[in-house]
Order: C-alpha cells, then sequence, then structure tokens
C-alpha cells in the first residue's frame, strides 16, 4: 500500500512569512496568510485554486477554519492536526494521502505564531501549560526545556555524552546561520561560549535551547501528475512515516530512544532508500540534544555515537551530513512549532536555490519534525525527479 | 491494598484522579495494577494501556526506587531544585523532586525514598535513601 503513496504527491511551492520580530498588531493568522499568498505564487497558483487546508495557528484550537474564512478557501478536505511541532510533516503526509485519495487537488499546509511579540521576552521561560489532570507541573518542570534537559541527562549517563557536544550542535546551526540573511542569531559561536552560559535547566543553558521568534511558513502540494505544471522544480515526497509513544517526558518509555526509530523506518521503506542515501537532513532541533537523538534514531549513526557524530564539524557547513542548513530552530527562526521549516528548507535544497547555504546535489533531504516532549515524531524523504524512478 | 472489582457495564465511572490525589493526602502513594496482564500502571486511568483490559486495582506503593534521571532547574532569585524522574520499584515512573539533598548533588542511579509533602494539593516528593 506504501508503494502508492511513493512519489505520488509533489512539493511545488514554499515560503517563510516575516520572520523575527513582526510589526505591532501583527496577528498569528496574517503571518500564516502572508506565507500562504508567497508560497501559492512560488507555486504559480492562488488562494482560488486550493480546496484542501491543512494547519495550526498559534493560539487557534480551529485552525482550518481560521485560515478558511481569512483566506476565503472553502476546502472540501480539511485537518487541522495538532501534534505539536511535528503537525506540518504530519500534515504533509496526511496531504498526500488526500491527494492520492482524489479528496483534494491542491493541499495548503500553513503555520504562524507571534510567540516573541505574545511574550515580549524572547525568552523560554513560561510556565509549564497545565492541562488537568497532571502529574508533572507540580513538580515544576520549566517548560519545556526540563523535558528535554533529562533527556539529554540519561544520554549524558548512558552513553558519556558531553556538554562539548551537545555545544557542537549550537555551533554548526550558528555557521549555517550565519550564511542564512533571514537567521535571526548569525554572529558566530565557539563551544566555549555555549558552555559558559548560565544553566536553565541542566545540562542546558540558553545557547543549548531554541529561539523564541515570530513567524509562520506555507508549503503547497499537489499529485505528481501535475507538479510539473509550476514555475518551480517539483520537489516529490517519497516517503513518510509517523509515530508517538507518549506525551508526557515521565511516560517516555527510554528517554534516550525517540519514537522516530519507527517514523524514520516507515518513512524510509516507503521511500525505498537508506540513510546512506540523503543529502541533507533538516530536522527539528529544539534543544541541542534533539538532533543527536534524532540522528542516532534515523539510523545515521549507532544509539549513543550520536554526541561524537555531531562533533568536528561532521553537521556545519562543508560537512559530510549537512545538517539543518537554514540555521535551524537554535539559530534561524523558532516560533514555537517549527516543523514546517524543515520542509520549507528542505525544498529549497532539494531545488538547488538556497544560495550561499546550498548544498551541492542535493538529490535526497530529510524533514523531521518534533512535538511535545520528544513525543510526536514524523520523517519526510523528499527528492528531485532524479530520485523518484 | 485495596482491591477495585472490574466495572460492570452499568457502572458509572469513578474518578481515579482524585482517588490519586484523595489518597495521597492521607500519605499514600497509590500506583494501579493491571487484573488480567498483571502489569503496574502509572498515572492512574480506566483502561490498562498494556491489554486494554478495564479491571484495575489500587495499590500503595512502597515508596523506595532509583533515579531515573535529574535536571536543575535554576531560577534567578531563588534557589535552584531538582525535577527528576524516578522509577519506583513496583515497577512504574512518575516525576517528582529530590529535597532535602542540594539540586546539584541528586544523581542518576540514587536510591531514593518518598517523602510526602503534606499541603493543599500533597505533592508526592522523595529524599535520598538514608539522608537524615
Amino acid at each position: 500500500m506504501s508503494a502508492d503513496l511513493r512519489g505520488a504527491a509533489a512539493v511545488i511551492g514554499v515560503a517563510e512569512s516575516d520572520l523575527g520580530q513582526v510589526e505591532p498588531g501583527v496577528t498569528a493568522v496574517d503571518l500564516a496568510a502572508q506565507a500562504s499568498a508567497r508560497a501559492l505564487s512560488d507555486a504559480g497558483l492562488t488562494t482560488r485554486d486550493v480546496d484542501g487546508l491543512f494547519c495550526v495557528i498559534g493560539g487557534k484550537l480551529m485552525s482550518t477554519l481560521d485560515m478558511g474564512e481569512y483566506l476565503g478557501i472553502r476546502s472540501r478536505y480539511t485537518d487541522s492536526t495538532m501534534i505539536g511541532g511535528s503537525a506540518f510533516v504530519s500534515h504533509l503526509h496526511h496531504a498526500a494521502l488526500a491527494l492520492a485519495a482524489h479528496a483534494c487537488d491542491v493541499a495548503l499546509i500553513t503555520y504562524g505564531s507571534t510567540a516573541r511579540s505574545d511574550s515580549g521576552r524572547g525568552r523560554l521561560s513560561g510556565p509549564a501549560q497545565p492541562e488537568q489532570p497532571n502529574y508533572e507541573v507540580e513538580f515544576g518542570p520549566r517548560s519545556p526545556v526540563s523535558g528535554y534537559a533529562l533527556a539529554a541527562a540519561r544520554h549524558m549517563h548512558e552513553y558519556g555524552t558531553t556538554r562539548e557536544q551537545l555545544a557542537e550542535v549550537a555551533v554548526a546551526a550558528r555557521q549555517w546561520a550565519g550564511l542564512n540573511p533571514k537567521a535571526f542569531k548569525r554572529e558566530p559561536i565557539t563551544v566555549e561560549d555555549v558552555i559558559g552560559r548560565p544553566m536553565i535547566s541542566s545540562p542546558f543553558g540558553s545557547l543549548d535551547c531554541c529561539l523564541v521568534t515570530d513567524g509562520g511558513g506555507a508549503a503547497v502540494v499537489v499529485r505528481a501528475d501535475r507538479a510539473g505544471d509550476g514555475p518551480k522544480p517539483p520537489v516529490y515526497l517519497l516517503g513518510a512515516g509517523e509515530a508517538h509513544w507518549h506525551k508526557s517526558i515521565s511516560q517516555m518509555p527510554d528517554l534516550t530512544t525517540t519514537a522516530t526509530v519507527d517514523s524514520a523506518a516507515r518513512a524510509f521503506a516507503m521511500a525505498g532508500l537508506t540513510p546512506t542515501d540523503v543529502d541533507v537532513v533538516e530536522l527539528y532541533d529544539a534543544f541541542t540534544i534533539n538532533p543527536i537523538l534524532f540522528l542516532e534514531d534515523m539510523g545515521f549513526c549507532a544509539k549513543g555515537e550520536g554526541g561524537e557524530f555531531v562533533s568536528g564539524g561532521r553537521i556545519a557547513p562543508g560537512g559530510s551530513l549537512p545538517v539543518n542548513t537554514n540555521g535551524g530552530g537554535l539559530s534561524y527562526c523558532h516560533p514555537g512549532m517549527y516543523g514546517i521549516f524543515t520542509i520549507i528548507e528542505a525544498v529549497r535544497q532539494v531545488r538547488g536555490e538556497a544560495s550561499d547555504r546550498q548544498v551541492d546535489n542535493v538529490n535526497v533531504a530529510i524533514a523531521h519534525g518534533n512535538g511535545g516532549q520528544l513525543s510526536s515524531q514524523v520523517t519526510a524523504v523528499l527528492s528531485s525527479r532524479n530520485t523518484l524512478s | 491494598m485495596t482491591t477495585t472489582p472490574a466495572s460492570s457495564v452499568d457502572e458509572r465511572l469513578a474518578s481515579p484522579h482524585l482517588a490519586y490525589r484523595e489518597a495521597l493526602a492521607e500519605g499514600v502513594l497509590r500506583y494501579q495494577r493491571c487484573s488480567d496482564c498483571r502489569q503496574t500502571i502509572f498515572p492512574p486511568r480506566v483502561v490498562c494501556p498494556h491489554c486494554g483490559s478495564v479491571a484495575l486495582s489500587a495499590e500503595r506503593s512502597e515508596g523506595r526506587g532509583e533515579v531515573y534521571s535529574t535536571t536543575v532547574v535554576t531560577q534567578r532569585d531563588q534557589p535552584s531544585y531538582s525535577v527528576c524522574l524516578i522509577d519506583l520499584d513496583e515497577g512504574f515512573r512518575m516525576m517528582s523532586t529530590v529535597t532535602g539533598s542540594p539540586a546539584e548533588s541528586v544523581a542518576i542511579g540514587q536510591r531514593v525514598t518518598l517523602a510526602i509533602e503534606t499541603g493543599d494539593p500533597a505533592r508526592a516528593t522523595f529524599v535520598i535513601e538514608g539522608a537524615s
């Protein structure tokens, strides 16, 4: 069955909204709309062409209703699946399924958030969201930092991963951000800078944690048979996989292994590819432990070897496995649910339009979203036409 | 040890959450065991996540366990504190905090003992085993 979906859909338009700190009064819906208009333009389409709507908007519980009304889209397929930052890669998978079933013809995936403007501070220090009943918030975890910190501490304990290795992730992200004019933080940092910051939730200091910015993004997806109609080369969805095993960090079975082992295995199986076929990896780096865990769980290195793997510039510009070539959530943009940006950057790298940060000869790119507390994992394998057959 | 009989079709739900909170207020850390597959369950619920059974018994934890992971949360103007995941000997894991010792001294693998903090609500906190 999964073979039917391989290459059946393609992304033909992507765009970000304004990023960073947006103008006063601009809302999350405004940003999602701006990104949507830009992505549709990139695809050679307009809002009038869209009949499938997939979105999560900061602060909205019925996101597709908000976006449908705002954009004047009367969608015949609607999906407000909200599984944190993994939602948008999940939407990409769902869009491919809906398109294959002819439940819609043009799918628009979009996101917007004004997390930075809302907080007025731009720091990851908000109180835990007390959904009730709750068996964690009374112990004061700083959400979401502490959940990831617990995973990092356990990885360090079991495998000897070091703070220096975690810092390498932040340094690589900043090096990529230096090549991306849209990145929020671009000045170079060193391993010593990262380790020297005061602790927020050990073993993480502030530079181990993602940014809090405003921003939105969008992607346009169609069936492969009409993907060539647009102005840009189509980027095909070769494989997609989803998995979640827990929501609360205290209920994660093993803090050093994420459900990415399932999501990535499903995505690679559908694509008929393995990690050795991958040219660039765009993954959700909410914290410096994330790329270490996800690269292990996807099979780029063995469990426990992620700290060593990310060191020595391997994932940085010029390294053998470019990871988060836009600068990631750590240095480029992080409005709270970063997943849409993994799709946008993967598509740009496959198209070859990433300017100074373009990696040579990209055929296969991974977009990987993470949601909750290492809870929901969604992996997509994207490729150029070269890898399609 | 108390045992809750399996629900009949017509039986109305009693809140597993309130039962947990009420027990904690009386100094008891409760978890559940599935009467069918015998696995331990936490937090409290009405369906076994291991086998789907609705026959769950309420059990009293002895309150002894081990630190599975720990992080020190730093605050600007107040003392830092530990946020820990504790593996109880009965086979369930919960978030908690280890008190009575500096947060930085709490380490993975340490043995800990339940020290319920009275208050509203009561909290199931822990101390390092053998610490006075």
